[in-house]
């Protein structure tokens, strides 16, 4: 049974973070991300990411890593690959085989791509796997309407679909061409300029290695809906009003309005969807000042929904983010879940909630993919 | 009085002329090649239906070697469409053109003109022509043996003679050639010795055959390479022991060449070398100078060095290289002079592309140093702010400098096969198309003609001049690359 605790959400999501001009390719934006200082004692673990800077943190003592989720290395140490099970922190270098992973068993190409270490193997994440098992164990009162193997089996099994990013028409090439900014630590992506992901590191040199990974991520269908069939996207191109400008300064000055302008439009229109949505925060591990979690969000119908994992650190500022969008569909079955929950798997409760009657909230529950929950009457 | 379809030529002829010099065809940073050859291919096919003499006429400006063939190629595959008076005209410009071009080059445009099936009496005399005036046919029957046997096949022309004839025919069946590099090719087939005594690229086949080690047969074949092959070399030859073999001297490299082979070398071996390779970019710039050296007054440079000035796999670094040398070329070229670099790198040695690019910034601190040129290289894809860089070039020409104190052109080295044209900055600033920083003065001088102020008769009389130009001075180019 997963149990959320209430809205602890931190303040800002993006504390520390500054969003300089977005790139376009097609109908993706990519909104850049820059910290000011780079975390530096939470790196990504030494196997991804073997650079010199590690090394020296190590000394220190006072260094944690974390492993993205199903990143595939020699995990185990007998030097078989094998790819990470669910995101991790580790407590600096040293420490050895306490990664959960998956052990993979590779066809000969396959096993070539690993060579690289960039391949990401069953593309899902933490926060994923804490929306599947959104209220897994099915009805808590056996009320008549619930049928047989929704009251001893639960919602197994519970099954949802996403594209991979490969499969997201134009997102691929739109990463290859994006120019990494100096300080860049994460990336939002937008695809026909909705909010499809946000994806925040501690530090420049990890979000180098993890930016080509962002294809081997998950998106939704509304995601791919939205690039296989929108039109390209405009630029935010800069304007300057050039009365009164008598001078390079003041021109200089204008200039540089255009950018905060952009950044403040950006950070309180564009991101709005994630940054002010109300969600439900589970801690999953705690190591020195970071803090793993999870979240998901309240599931409001016909608005962004997106669930995401985090760390944070002792003050509450993000030093690593990655959120997915959930499609409508998606966001319809976590609705209807959480609200049953509510009244306890109370049909008629539940659809007077609604200003519905009970027929109409089996129908639903049908089309929702749930008609196999219900007892089938005559 | 200038009729608006006169305008709109000038305008598609300069759009030509500015892919002409950049497009080669293969895969940019932002496009594939399949991309890039179906844009240039609607390009050329529309100059040639609109516009016959003008774009037989651009075969005279510093274009590029792909586009010069496919020109050449198109005119001659459309000979019944032209007049008598423009297929002389047009004869005279192919000629010059062809003399021009390195050889392989030529033979590959005649193996495509075979391919394309294009046999008509005036392609078989310019081949004829092409033909007899190279300077050692025995020479090409070696290097470049089945180019020179389809040329002529195609051309139904009899091998001057009968040797060269077996040679290319019958190669084995002579148990002696009189012609010296015949019968040392000959020898090569036995004799481990005699393979040294040929070019690079036709010894390489025999010694792979007889199993001569690489490093031996580098320093020994290394008198024979052409200097660019060389200049390729000086990595392998590093590698293998031999580099003092295979030396060569950098300062007399073509400047653009020059600037991508430093840039191919790690940072760390740049440091090292530092003053051998800028005395060499500086010695290779001032040559290309020549008299116009200092004579550019205060000269401002924006450089584009962002990731995208890492080009593709096929063509690495080139937008970076031409920035760089243009840096080392306007060094030369100025009194007084500021590069600046999009990522805010001191040194243009350094260079490496990363990051993105704040052109309207730089641009900002480049018009403080109140220059009288300002020189921007970029692939125009301004994208920090997007779109800033425009607006303050228009707010500083509409403003700041209306009187035109500063002269501002916009360099780009990358064509943009969805706009068929290079990437311009904004409506105001002249671009131009650039391919080897070595034609930059020519191209100020064309860039002229895009910033709107001259017409089609201006345009036509310029082109009229350097066809003159070419036709006077034959085979000047033909130094720059090929044999050495």
């Amino acid at each position: 049974m997963t149990s959320y605790s209430e809205t602890h959400a931190p303040s800002g999501l993006f504390d520390g973070l500054r969003t300089r001009p977005s790139q376009v390719w097609g109908a993706v934006r990519l909104v850049p991300l820059v910290r000011a200082e780079p975390v530096e004692d939470l790196r990504l673990h030494p196997r991804i990411h073997p650079g010199p800077g590690v090394v020296d943190l190590g000394r220190k003592g006072s260094y944690c890593s974390y492993i993205p989720h199903s990143f595939v290395a020699e995990w185990t140490g007998d030097g078989t690959p094998a790819a990470a099970y669910g995101t991790q922190l580790a407590e600096g270098p040293a420490e050895q085989g306490s990664v959960a992973a998956v052990r993979l068993h590779f066809h000969r190409r396959m096993a070539r791509q690993e060579g690289r270490r960039r391949l990401r193997f069953l593309p899902l994440h933490l926060a994923l796997e804490g929306y599947l098992a959104l209220h897994f164990g099915g009805p808590t009162i056996a009320w008549e309407e619930w049928s047989r193997q929704a009251l001893s089996q639960g919602l197994s099994p519970r099954v949802e679909a996403a594209y991979l990013g490969l499969q997201v028409p134009g997102l691929a090439d739109a990463l290859s061409v994006f120019e990494i900014h100096p300080g860049q630590c994460g990336v939002l992506v937008y695809l026909a300029d909705a909010l499809a992901a946000a994806f925040v590191v501690p530090h420049p040199e990890d979000y180098r290695t993890l930016h080509p990974t962002l294809v081997q991520d998950l998106y939704g269908d509304l995601v791919h809906h939205y690039a296989t069939l929108m039109p390209p996207v405009p630029d935010f191109r800069a304007r300057i009003a050039d009365t009164g400008i008598r001078s390079l300064g003041e021109l200089r000055a204008a200039a540089a309005e255009q950018t905060d302008r952009w950044e403040e439009f950006h950070d309180t229109t564009m991101a709005a969807g994630l940054v002010e949505q109300e969600s439900n925060w589970q801690r999953v591990r705690r190591m020195g000042r970071f803090t793993l979690s999870r979240f998901l969000p309240e599931f409001r119908p016909k608005q962004d929904n997106h669930i995401g994992e985090a760390i944070l650190d002792e003050r509450g500022r993000t030093v690593y983010l990655k959120t997915f969008r959930l499609s409508e569909n998606q966001v319809r079955r976590g609705f209807l879940l959480s609200r049953l929950a509510a009244h306890d798997w109370h049909l008629a409760d539940t659809a007077t909630e609604f200003g519905i009657d009970d027929a109409a909230l089996a129908k639903r529950l049908e089309t929702a993919g749930f008609g196999h929950l219900l007892r089938q009457r005559r | 009085m200038e009729s608006y379809g006169d305008l709109v030529a000038a305008d598609d002829v300069l759009l030509f002329v500015n892919a002409a010099i950049t497009a080669t065809g293969q895969r940019e940073f932002h496009a594939d090649a399949g991309t890039q050859r179906l844009s240039l291919d609607f390009l050329h096919a529309y100059m040639l239906g609109n516009y016959r003499d003008l774009y037989a006429g651009v075969l005279a400006l510093d274009i590029n070697d792909h586009n010069a063939a496919l020109i050449v190629r198109r005119l001659l595959e459309t000979s019944a469409e032209a007049t008598v008076e423009q297929r002389r005209s047009e004869g005279r410009l192919i000629a010059g053109r062809l003399a021009l071009l390195p050889p392989q080059r030529v033979y590959g445009l005649f193996r495509a003109l075979r391919r394309a099936g294009v046999n008509n009496r005036r392609t078989r005399a310019l081949l004829r022509d092409w033909l007899a005036a190279r300077p050692d046919l025995a020479f090409d029957a070696v290097k470049y043996r089945s180019g020179l046997k389809q040329a002529l096949r195609h051309a139904h022309l009899a091998p001057g003679d009968g040797e060269l004839g077996t040679f290319l025919f019958a190669p084995l069946s002579r148990a002696h050639y009189d012609t010296p590099i015949l019968e040392t090719w000959r020898r090569a087939h036995y004799e481990q010795a005699a393979v040294y005594e040929l070019p690079y690229t036709v010894a390489e086949g025999f010694a792979a055959k007889h199993g001569i080690p690489r490093a031996v047969f580098l320093e020994r074949i290394a008198p024979r390479m052409t200097r660019l092959e060389a200049l390729r070399l000086q990595e392998t030859a590093e590698r293998r022991g031999v580099a003092e073999a295979v030396a060569v001297d950098l300062a007399r490299m073509p400047l653009t060449r020059l600037a991508g082979y430093v840039l191919s070398l790690p940072v760390a071996e740049r440091v090292e070398r530092r003053e051998e390779l800028t005395g060499a970019l500086r010695a290779a710039a001032a040559r290309v100078a020549g008299v116009h050296r200092g004579t550019w007054g205060r000269v401002t440079a924006v450089l584009d060095d962002s990731f995208s000035s890492y080009g593709s796999g096929v063509k690495r670094r080139r937008p970076l290289a031409v920035a760089v040398a243009c840096h080392y070329l306007l060094e030369a070229l100025a009194d007084r002079y500021a590069g600046l670099w999009t990522s805010g790198r001191r040194e243009a040695l350094l260079a490496h592309p990363v990051g993105p690019t704040p052109l309207g910034e730089r641009i900002l601190d480049a018009l403080e140093t109140a220059p009288d040129r300002l020189v921007i290289v970029s692939d125009g894809w301004d994208n920090a702010p997007p779109g800033l860089a425009a607006e303050v070039l228009r707010v500083w020409r509409t403003r700041i400098d209306p009187e035109r104190r500063t002269s501002v052109v916009h360099l780009n080295p990358v064509y943009d096969a969805d706009d068929f044209d290079v990437r311009r900055l904004a409506p105001s600033v002249p671009t131009a198309g650039v391919r080897d920083a070595e034609d930059l003065p020519a191209l100020v001088e064309i860039a002229q003609f895009a910033e709107g102020r001259t017409g089609l008769a201006e345009l036509t009389a310029y082109l009229d001049a350097r066809a003159e130009r070419l036709l006077a001075a034959p085979g000047q180019r033909t130094a720059a690359g090929g044999a050495r």
